[in-house]
């Protein structure tokens, strides 16, 4: 994955400042997962949660466990940038919504935050944090459950958000399976998303080009990349981040039974890792300005001209 | 035989079958004495045909879900039928749009795990095991289940040849869909088609595709410009997708298409793993960039060490003199 600078902007700077000061000055949102009632047509703030993966740095090599077999994942980890386009959604919906607060949810070994912080920089108010040993060697379905009994810990939450996939695992179940365990309607592969009253409606990207759904609140949407552009964390942000609360918890806190999540909650193992076949070295040539012909003969040859 | 019985979800636009389908079906058929299909929608009397000249003999079908999304009613009916007693031994889906929604929701329903992204499936000790690329496909791993659920595995496209097998219209039986409370909701209200001349990067023989290296957005243009003479599909890196120059389903990758044509150019593309997962299997691939160590030309049969800006715009006006 290519990962490249964004602009510092002035712009930023300001919305990560508002945000904060709106957040704390606005009453929370009537809306809930938890079981209250849910929200009217005039309710005048948005929760949302975004469900953030904190991954090794896809610049490093990665590498197999060699007894479980599994990605290693004990180094240093950041932010996703799959997730970055859920985080800024969310904080344009919040600001659009004219107030209420974003709130990360997290699971990740070793009480890891430096990929929350990003997220925090970026905006988000607070975030939580599920980090238990119970949970090495969890599966997708194992880690929907974690990150559906965290959403739930949020008081209010209208929308919950997720990249449509994760850019080291890339099952792409998981925010369908959080909407499950959740009871709730999802949409993935949002490519836009717009919340009007107690409604939120997305352009899904489709085969043929894209469908505009309707679904009540709350709901579950997976957004896919590109959906916004992600702002750069200003040194305002970052600042401010140290200080913003994580709330680490463990499977016990959660009422989820460490059997059922984790290696023993996979039920799934890996018997084997092969090679590969690989392709045979090719042909390369430096071009000193007859490249081109070099390809058009190759064409020829292939007899696709 | 590894299982008795297989289900397929079968996806399918305008009556015609999906290509994912017809090729999972193919490989059902070489693991399993009797293939079914699922369907969810209301037009399973018009792919009955197809579905069953590619092996299928019956295709349970939900009928109209009055322009639900299919994750939630499918999901929920597969589920209700295996909780019944009348379910296969496996079920396939596409690693598509929906077939993703699909598992997700069966596998929280069923309480099973779900194999992703498999490529290939084989019998072992009298059980299916998938095989998942990773690294960018320069490593493989088998995975077994180890619980007594119904496997559920998520099939890449283009990972088996779509094959006919002569047989006769599928039987079409219903398939209910229980009541799904607070989980329905989710409703298609428009659907767009967006206009695209030229093949579609699932079918295209040749595929041109630009990244990062092309510059600036304005420059993809020499892209679609090789992509057209060659009557090609243009693609995409992730990288120039999230960038906003072409839309999302120009991509070619882990995340996006996965391609297999005669042709594939690469222009100004490094090859992240995310990349190369997506294009690796083609015939033919020809590499333009300016990095002679980019991982592109690992696996490219002809590499030009160069600038793409001086390459095809030549190249470009070689082929329109022909």
């Amino acid at each position: 994955m290519t990962t490249w600078r964004r602009a510092v902007t002035d712009d930023a700077d300001a919305l990560t400042t508002n945000r904060i000061f709106i957040a704390r000055s606005l009453p929370r949102s009537p809306g809930s997962i938890g079981g209250r009632e849910a929200p009217g047509a005039n309710f005048r703030t948005m929760n949302v949660v975004v469900c953030v993966k904190q991954i090794p740095d896809p610049a490093d090599p990665g590498a197999l466990d060699p007894t479980t077999k599994t990605l290693k994942r004990d180094g240093k980890l950041i932010l996703d940038e799959s997730d970055a386009y859920g985080v800024e959604m969310a904080l344009q919906l919040v600001d659009t919504a004219g107030g209420g607060e974003v709130t990360l949810v997290s699971m990740a070994p070793n009480s890891e935050v430096s990929g929350l912080r990003t997220a925090l920089a970026m905006g988000a108010a607070k975030a939580i944090l599920v980090s238990d040993d119970a949970l090495k060697g969890s599966d997708a379905l194992s880690t929907a459950k974690v990150l559906a009994a965290a959403v739930k810990r949020v008081e209010g939450a209208d929308l919950i958000l997720a990249a449509t996939e994760s850019s080291d695992g890339y099952t792409g179940t998981v925010p369908e399976q959080i909407a499950e365990v959740l009871g709730l309607p999802s949409v993935t592969f949002a490519k836009g998303i717009t919340v009007e009253g107690s409604t939120v409606k997305i352009d899904r990207q489709t085969e043929a080009g894209y469908d505009e759904v309707i679904a009540p609140l709350p709901a579950v949407v997976s957004v896919t990349a590109g959906v916004v552009e992600p702002r750069y964390p200003s040194f305002k942000g970052i600042m401010a981040a140290k200080s913003k609360p994580v709330d680490e918890v463990k499977v016990a806190d959660l009422g989820i039974d460490a059997s059922s999540v984790g290696w023993a909650g996979a039920r799934q193992e890996i018997i084997e890792v092969a090679q590969a076949e690989a392709r045979e070295a090719g042909e390369i040539v430096e071009d000193d300005g007859e490249g081109f012909a070099r390809i058009v003969s190759f064409l020829e040859e292939l007899k696709v001209i | 035989m590894a299982v008795s019985k297989i289900w397929v979800f079968a996806e399918a636009t305008d009556g015609k079958v999906a290509t994912i389908t017809l090729e999972m079906l193919a490989k059902a058929r070489e693991l399993a004495g009797t293939v079914e299909a699922v369907y969810g929608g209301v037009d399973a009397e018009a792919i009955a045909a197809e579905l069953g000249a590619h092996g299928a003999t019956t295709v349970h079908a939900t009928g109209d879900l009055a322009g639900a999304l299919a994750g939630v009613p499918v999901g929920a009916a597969i589920a209700a039928a295996v909780d019944a007693g009348n379910g296969p031994d496996a079920l396939f889906l596409g690693t598509t749009y929906d077939g993703r929604d699909v598992a997700g929701r069966l596998s929280v329903r069923l309480d099973a795990p779900v194999i992703t992204n498999v490529v290939d499936l084989a019998e072992r000790d009298g059980a299916l095991v998938g095989v998942e690329p990773i690294f960018g496909g320069t490593q493989n791993v088998i995975t077994k289940f180890t619980s007594d659920k119904m496997p559920i595995f998520l099939i890449r496209p283009k990972s088996f040849a779509a094959e006919e097998s002569g047989g006769a219209p599928a039987a079409v039986a219903s398939l209910v869909v229980p009541d799904l409370g607070s989980t329905a909701g989710a409703t298609i209200v428009t659907r767009h088609v967006e206009e695209k001349s030229g093949p579609s990067l699932d079918d295209a023989s040749i595929v041109v595709a630009g990244g990062r290296g092309m510059g600036d957005s304005d420059k993809y243009q020499l892209v679609e410009d090789l992509a057209k003479l060659l009557g090609a599909a243009p693609g995409a890196s992730r990288a120039i997708v999230d960038a906003g120059w072409v839309p999302y389903s120009y991509q070619v990758g882990q995340t996006g298409k996965v391609v297999k044509p005669t042709v594939y150019v690469a222009a100004g593309i490094s090859g992240a793993t995310q990349h190369l997962v997506g294009m690796k299997g083609s015939k033919n691939i020809i590499a333009i960039n300016k990095d002679p160590e980019a991982p592109i030309f690992s696996v490219a049969d002809l590499g030009i060490v160069g600038d793409v800006h001086k390459v095809l715009p030549k190249l470009i006006e070689t082929l329109k003199s022909r």
